[in-house]
């Protein structure tokens, strides 16, 4: 259940285009024809599936106050988390350049349809935002930080993908000359953006109470959590 | 700007307006639409990205001859991480509030495409001081449209500005609310940066026509 909520939540209300803007560049730039939206939403969950769940490792047993504390006691009062952007942001560099020779090495067909795109992923803010945010709503374990990368992926991949549609049939449309291309773009994805909005009372069935409530449990399993982490750091 | 010679203050005007990194370029909208529901924040980001590119920018064309082309991505990569570190902790430090509110938006100064994006087309390719000049300038233009963004956002969703109310009271109904006047809530909203940045550009390319595309 947990999983299930987490996975449609990411696509549809956390959207990573519609409600944090994230990768707004590589959406607008290759957003032209549908076919190569494909190819970069594709790489986009690919890459996302990889570097998520790896940087949660990095996050849990390198970085966080307290995360040294399984290599002896007198290393669990180190705090490293003011690393992580470059931590990440390494970890994501690497992993874009060595997931392009594996894949080049194995699956020529593939990498011709992923190849060109994954120099480009290694600068999309959504790759990186995907790692900070999983760090920021501290996802309690592996699993699910791997469904939070892959349902994030797949959040941009149909936001890429309808504003691919959208603008390959609004070339026939007779849209006011200073709109044309980007300001028209900007627009469309503002209303996309309203839309989306009306799933955020998917999960909730518009009960605001309730959502506060689901809140309130999560705050607490990452409080008891944090005191198991304490006591750990204490023994 | 009587002080620089003509084409070095092109470096730092151009961005403005006709080759303005967000309008024109298509760059660094990533990390700039989310954080500009109040002005103050906008004003915070654009300062912070003014000193990461200006001083990466520095950095880059100080290293331009040493860096080997084949994994230059992952050097300007190192150099803008270690320099929006720093800017973290400055904001955590002096303005703990504000680095709550930017959130994730700090950190994503990395990969704001703004900074990738000169230090490939200038940085790598001109002398350090044309750099910090076209660095300053790229953030400037960019700051600018932040805080277009920022202040209609505020003005109209909140009826503030840096949280002061500037048009009255709405709850004991003074200033134009007086007449009726209500705040749009739905400026606040996430969408509506788009949109508002959809009308700027609408605007610029009406008065500039040679900017029109297709």
């Amino acid at each position: 259940m947990e999983h299930l909520e987490l996975f449609f939540k990411s696509i549809f209300i956390d959207n990573m285009v519609f409600a944090t803007f994230l990768g707004m560049c590589s959406y607008l730039a290759v957003s032209k024809k549908v076919s190569t939206a494909i190819g970069l939403g594709a790489a986009v969950i690919f890459v996302m599936a990889i570097t998520v769940p790896l940087n949660w490792l990095l996050d849990t047993y390198l970085l966080q106050d307290g995360a040294l504390a399984w290599l002896g006691e007198e290393y669990a009062q180190y705090d490293l988390s003011f690393l992580s952007f470059i931590m990440f942001i390494a970890t994501i560099a690497t992993m874009v350049q060595l997931v392009e020779i594996v894949v080049e090495k194995f699956s020529p067909s593939l990498y011709n349809s992923l190849g060109i795109f994954l120099p480009l992923i290694a600068v999309n803010c959504a790759i990186l935002g995907g790692s900070l945010f999983m760090q920021s709503r501290e996802i309690p374990t592996l699993g699910l930080a791997l469904n939070y990368g892959i349902s994030s992926g797949i959040g941009w991949f149909l936001a890429i993908l309808a504003i691919a549609a959208i603008r390959e049939k609004i070339r026939y449309s007779n849209v006011p000359a200073p709109l044309r291309g980007l300001g028209i773009t900007f627009i469309i994805t503002g209303l996309m953006a309203i839309g989306f909005m009306s799933f955020g009372g998917m999960l909730t069935g518009g009960d605001e109470e309730k959502k506060e409530d689901k809140t309130a449990v999560v705050k607490t399993e990452a409080q008891v959590q944090e005191l198991a982490n304490n006591s750990k750091v204490i023994k | 700007m009587g002080l620089l010679p003509k084409k070095d203050a092109k470096l730092i005007t151009d961005p403005l307006l006709d080759n303005n990194p967000i309008t024109i370029q298509v760059l660094g909208i990533c990390s700039a639409l989310a954080i500009t529901a109040e002005l103050k924040a906008s004003i915070v980001m654009a300062v912070a990205v003014m000193a990461v590119l200006a001083i990466g920018n520095v950095v880059i064309s100080l290293l331009r001859n040493v860096i080997p082309s084949k994994i230059r991505i992952i050097v300007q990569l190192v150099v803008v991480a270690a320099l929006v570190i720093v800017v973290d902790l400055i904001l955590k430090a002096f303005a703990y509030e504000l680095s709550k509110t930017l959130s994730v938006f700090v950190g994503l100064i990395i990969t704001n495409c703004i900074i990738m994006g000169r230090f490939e087309a200038f940085a790598l390719a001109n002398t350090p001081w044309r750099s910090f000049l076209d660095g300053i300038g790229n953030a400037a233009g960019y700051g600018l449209i932040l805080i277009i963004v920022g202040f209609f956002r505020e003005l109209l969703g909140s009826g503030t500005l840096f949280g002061i109310p500037v048009l009255g009271d709405p709850i004991e109904k003074t200033g134009v609310y007086a007449f009726g006047y209500e705040n749009n809530g739905f400026m606040l909203l996430a969408p509506m940066a788009l949109i508002t940045l959809g009308i700027i550009i609408w605007v610029q390319r009406s008065r500039n026509e040679s900017l029109i595309e297709d």
